[in-house]
């Protein structure tokens, strides 16, 4: 399967474009990395991937939702063979099977993660607030840089819903490095980062934000 | 179809215009090295970069042009096809649109643009006139109201419609061009139609800035502060010019080439200025970053667009046998 990769980027931009702005952080740094996201589409985990440098690339997994990449071979085939994914249980967490222990493990393993913190995809373009887990993981792993990523018209190329997607042109914009600060509570915290990624969207210098706005 | 060059390589107009083309790619690339070796400013350092990579893209875009062309007319149809299909992926980008679009967005990409250049290629001209004026006219709003959502219904299936005259529509007459057959005998081939487009209307652009920067002074619109009028009236008057010495690509004499190089600068001009108004109402500055020190693809071709079509008319029904 990971022959497919270099075939599966070269579609992913393709279809998505997937223009690459660093706007606050060197995409070249080794350092450990959680790369953290607005969510809206299926092709936000594949487009913010084919827009990282390749070296970055092989160190840097996707984590995606067992219940959903995990339902057929297929869609594991994708998730995990092509895509490197870290699967992890959104629902019936375990003590055995806790997705923090499973994220913080690939972190120091040396592995960079993606993550989209609002848990699932979001409808209507904006950003809904953000679950724990970003939280959790800043307090478990504090040596890893939170990068916030911003992923611009993914919700137009291919909304929740549809099958077949529309070839326009996506900006991942790379923001400035968060860490967790000393004695920062869990609430402000899930504020702080969730604001560091409205504030990558685009509309501060004219222009319409995320144009895909209002629900269907 | 024949497997036949629209170039005819045989001809003195074809080396003539060859020898031309590049001399002046040559030229522009020397005299940018030169200047990049003479200037200290950091202003003018960064003008002198962005000339060299206008240059160079200029390099690239001439050598895919005459390479498609090299070959017949499907060389053509597919090359135009695939500009129209990049443009109309900025166009629609920059455009907003909304979820109950995408079946909308769906036919525009892949069953209308591509059904619009397959009518080149067969070429069915009675239909390639109607087919997006009429029929994608009927058929965008009918899939777009399948999704119960009125909110800026008229304005969302307009802009859709738009997207797809100026960058399909319009753009699709360029390869058109080709299936022009009862034309008096053309001593470059059919590709020399286009090239006379092409560069009328590129060396507008390029001398209209030319001009500008060197003796510009009056805004012409509040719309593109760098447009002035001196850069207008200069630019359009040489590249008319240029028309003018490049008649024998075309079956025009060298005053009616003058003549319709003039109205199709003008044209073009107002075109470009169109496209500006869009790009200021969404809030950008360019269509895109496709190619380097130009912007997008549309930022390329939006004096093509409404140019195209005059010139194809112009030649169908004043030269056409």
């Amino acid at each position: 399967m990971p022959m497919l990769r270099p075939a599966s980027i070269f579609l992913t931009k393709l279809i998505t474009g997937a223009n690459a702005v660093w706007a606050g952080c060197d995409p070249k740094c080794e350092k450990l990395r959680i790369y953290f996201a607005n969510h809206g589409s299926h092709l936000d985990f594949a487009t913010l991937w084919a827009a990282l440098p390749s070296a970055a690339r092989e160190r840097t997994r996707p984590v995606a939702a067992r219940d959903y990449w995990g339902r057929t071979r297929l869609t594991r085939a994708v998730a995990c063979g092509i895509f490197n994914s870290l699967l992890i249980a959104r629902e019936a967490i375990s003590r055995t099977e806790n997705p923090i222990s499973q994220m913080a493990d690939a972190l120091r393993a040396g592995q960079s993660l993606i993550i989209f913190p609002e848990g699932t995809r979001c409808l209507d373009g904006n950003i809904t607030e953000f679950k724990p887990g970003l939280y959790h993981l800043a307090n478990k792993v504090p040596e890893a840089e939170l990068i916030p990523v911003y992923l611009q018209n993914l919700n137009r190329i291919l909304p929740k819903g549809h099958l077949l997607p529309i070839p326009l042109i996506s900006t991942v914009v790379f923001g400035a490095p968060l860490r967790l600060e000393e004695g920062e509570r869990k609430p402000e915290f899930l504020r702080r980062t969730r604001d560091a990624v409205l504030n990558l969207m685009p509309h501060a210098h004219g222009g319409s934000p995320n144009p895909a706005s209002g629900p269907a | 179809m024949p497997l036949l060059s629209s170039i005819n390589y045989s001809s003195d107009v074809t080396r003539n215009l060859i020898i031309a083309v590049f001399g002046v790619l040559f030229l522009a690339s020397a005299i940018s090295f030169i200047l990049g070796r003479r200037v200290k400013s950091e202003g003018g350092k960064a003008t002198v970069a962005n000339l060299k990579s206008r240059v160079n893209s200029w390099w690239v875009m001439v050598i895919v042009l005459f390479a498609a062309l090299s070959f017949n007319r499907a060389g053509s149809t597919i090359i135009f096809a695939l500009i129209s299909f990049l443009a109309l992926r900025e166009f629609i980008t920059a455009t907003p649109t909304r979820r109950g679009d995408h079946w909308g967005l769906f036919a525009a990409f892949f069953v209308i643009l591509p059904y619009q250049y397959w009518l080149v290629a067969t070429p069915w001209y009675g239909m390639f006139a109607i087919m997006i004026p009429v029929y994608a006219f009927i058929l965008i709003p009918i899939v777009t109201v399948l999704t119960p959502d009125v909110t800026e219904f008229l304005e969302r299936n307009a802009r859709t419609q738009w997207g797809l005259m100026v960058c399909v529509y319009f753009i699709s007459h360029i390869p058109m061009l080709e299936n022009l057959d009862n034309l008096p005998p053309l001593k470059m081939g059919s590709a020399g139609l286009i090239i006379f487009l092409v560069a009328v209307i590129q060396g507008s652009d390029v001398l209209q800035y030319v001009w500008g920067k060197l003796i510009g002074k009056t805004p012409v619109s509040a719309l593109s502060p760098k447009k002035t009028l001196e850069g207008l009236i200069g630019g359009v008057l040489s590249a008319s010019l240029l028309g003018a010495l490049m008649h024998r690509l075309t079956p025009f004499s060298p005053l009616q080439a003058f003549g319709v190089s003039l109205l199709l600068c003008l044209v073009a001009f107002f075109g470009g200025l169109v496209m500006s108004a869009i790009k200021r109402e969404r809030g950008i500055k360019d269509w895109g970053t496709l190619i380097e020190g130009h912007g997008g693809m549309m930022d390329r071709i939006d004096s093509l667009c409404f140019s195209a079509p005059l010139y194809y008319h112009i030649l169908r029904y004043f030269f056409n046998g």
